[in-house]
């Protein structure tokens, strides 16, 4: 056994564990030992802010993801093998894209001049074109756009393990099927509203190229400082303390989610 | 093998490799710069034949931003690279922190004739580009913003805007908004430049983080006028788009050529650098790319005509029209502290 998994325990080891420890010394060790960059990152408005920020639109991604990803996820469930078959690519489709091409793809939608504002005003529903880019907005849009997958399919995973004899029984006990539905399958389903969420929250945590071309500037994510402080100090080891707080913040999500769920659920979808 | 034996090979093969590198250093060096169509221009204009005339062979590397690699080469004390073309602040940046040669101007007449303010101990310009104001002839065909005082006027010029999401040149645009002279900007007012810039924030729609971005904003019509980099900006013309820019007030940047500490090929690396910033080849480049020569005798050579020069950031007339910017301030700590604010001011 253990001869079989060394190989993967070596990729592992070489891959992921030595380059973030790497990471991880270079922010506390320049020239002797320092804690100067940790001193700066809690120090410095700029990175709360950052910070702040990061979480609200995380926040915000995940819930819209939930609202837009649940009813696909359950329009999946209880349609014919067929027809779930062609929602759930259609959901993954855009994965075959690169998160830039998509970016720009939202740009030309959403722009001043953008497919959207044109075909409103086109309509007479506005005189002006809206503000639907270049801030808060129009990263969100984009997020959750790429985001979506990772909701929809834990979600759908879990859904596919509740027995619909449970809503039989409910519906054979005289209740309605909005009180089957609220009463028996969305509790069953919540382990996977906790997977998908997390994922989700957790990915976007770290989105770097969506807010540095559709933010305006303005959206300064925790990524984007990351990339600024390697410019501003000429040292890994600025950059590499953000990264290390980002990182052991989200472990610390993790940890708590893990209170309440297995953490197989969220990563495996066992 | 006997003692004696091995001893006469080794001196045979530390001969051989002696004579080898020797044979090497004085032919060749290694050139980096920032490749796309602006290193192929280089080539053309200036490397192919300073390499003919010098009987040399230049190997080319390029990089987008050459200063980690240029900290982590003399860092490990075995550098490969001899020559570098990256922004002018770096080569200061450099030197002072020991990772640049300290240029002899007697072994480098062409550079020696420059302008001072052309030179530093550890470098000499290379080539120069603008940032400038720019904007759509659809929306201003007639009263079309003239300066950074023009571009803050937002009731007499309405229309949306883009800066730079980047203190270079933002603050020195702020300043000149504000009536500072372009000669008189430095030692930049940085509380100042930061709150004539807190006036016009509201009404920048973008501020912009590459070059290709800030095309495709005045192209697609998504600002009416914003700042932008000449050669950007032409670019864009060149296509068909209705837009175009003034010098005035243009901030004038550049890249200079500088030598890496313990420059595997110094020699040659002196003899190409004179070479490189030579009036003929310079002048050349321009015919190549939208980028002015770094020498400005390039304009007495009558290689660039008249209309060509005309268009050039570095043209004497139009660099008089501009600010030139001081790599050396904002290397200092003064322009370090304010690059470090200007992600606050972002954020507010």
């Amino acid at each position: 056994m253990l001869a079989l998994v060394s190989p993967a325990l070596l990729v592992i080891l070489a891959l992921i564990v030595l380059p973030v420890g790497w990471l991880a010394w270079q922010s506390i060790y320049h020239d002797g030992f320092t804690l100067e960059n940790y001193h700066r990152v809690f120090t410095e408005d700029v990175y709360w802010r950052s910070f702040a920020l990061t979480f609200e639109i995380s926040l915000a991604v995940t819930a819209i993801a939930l609202l837009l990803g649940y009813p696909v996820a359950y329009l999946a469930n209880s349609v014919p093998k067929g027809w779930s078959i062609l929602i759930l690519s259609l959901v993954v489709l855009p994965f075959w894209t690169s998160v830039l091409v998509r970016a720009y793809a939202w740009l030309a939608l959403l722009q001043r001049t953008g497919v959207i504002n044109q075909f409103l005003r086109y309509l007479d529903v506005i005189s002006e074109p809206l503000a639907l880019v270049h801030n808060t907005f129009g990263t969100v849009v984009a997020t959750v756009h790429i985001l979506l997958p990772f909701m929809v399919l834990p979600l759908y995973a879990t859904m596919q393990k509740i027995p619909s004899d449970l809503m039989q029984a409910g519906a054979s006990l005289g209740a309605s099927p909005s009180l089957t539905f609220m009463r028996v399958f969305l509790p069953l389903s919540l382990p996977g509203v906790l997977a998908g969420c997390t994922m989700v929250f957790v990915l976007c945590l770290g989105f770097y190229i969506t807010p540095e071309l559709l933010g305006g500037g303005r959206t300064v994510m925790v990524s984007m400082l990351v990339s600024r402080n390697v410019e501003l100090y000429n040292q890994f080891g600025a950059a590499s303390a953000v990264a290390v707080v980002l990182l052991l913040s989200v472990l610390a999500i993790f940890f708590v989610v893990s209170r309440f769920i297995s953490l197989d659920r969220v990563l495996g979808q066992k | 093998m006997t003692m004696k034996q091995k001893f006469g090979l080794g001196c045979g093969l530390l001969g051989a490799i002696g004579f080898a590198s020797a044979a090497g250093a004085a032919e060749q060096i290694t050139f980096v710069s920032q490749g796309g169509a602006y290193q192929q221009a280089q080539t053309v204009a200036i490397l192919d034949p300073s390499a003919k005339k010098l009987g040399i062979t230049i190997n080319q590397d390029s990089i987008p931003d050459a200063w980690p690699a240029i900290k982590t080469q003399v860092g490990s004390g075995k550098p490969i690279w001899d020559v570098v073309d990256t922004p002018t602040g770096n080569c200061l940046r450099g030197g002072e922190q020991g990772l640049m040669e300290k240029l002899d101007f007697s072994k480098i007449p062409n550079g020696a004739a420059m302008p001072e303010a052309y030179r530093s101990p550890y470098s000499v310009s290379y080539e120069f580009y603008s940032s400038v104001l720019a904007y759509s002839q659809k929306t201003f065909a007639k009263d079309a913003p003239n300066s950074w005082a023009d571009f803050w006027d937002v009731k007499k010029f309405p229309g949306r805007r883009a800066l730079r999401n980047h203190p270079f040149a933002t603050l020195e645009a702020a300043l000149m908004a504000d009536g500072v002279a372009p000669d008189k900007l430095y030692p930049l007012d940085v509380d100042r430049a930061f709150k004539k810039l807190e006036e016009i924030k509201p009404h920048i729609t973008v501020w912009w983080t590459s070059g290709a971005q800030s095309a495709q904003l005045l192209n697609d019509g998504e600002v009416d006028m914003e700042m932008a980099w000449n050669g950007r900006v032409s670019a864009v013309a060149k296509e068909g788009a209705k837009v175009s820019f003034t010098y005035n007030q243009g901030i004038l940047q550049s890249t200079s050529l500088c030598i890496l500490k313990g420059a595997p090929n110094l020699a040659t690396a002196v003899k190409f650098l004179n070479e490189a910033v030579d009036p003929v080849h310079q002048a050349n480049l321009p015919l190549h790319i939208d980028y002015g020569p770094g020498n400005p005798k390039a304009f007495e050579t009558g290689v660039i005509k008249p209309e060509r020069a005309a268009q050039l950031p570095s043209e004497p007339a139009n660099a008089a029209k501009q600010a030139l910017m001081s790599y050396a301030w904002w290397s200092s700590p003064a322009g370090e502290a304010a690059e470090k604010r200007w992600a606050s001011f972002m954020q507010k």
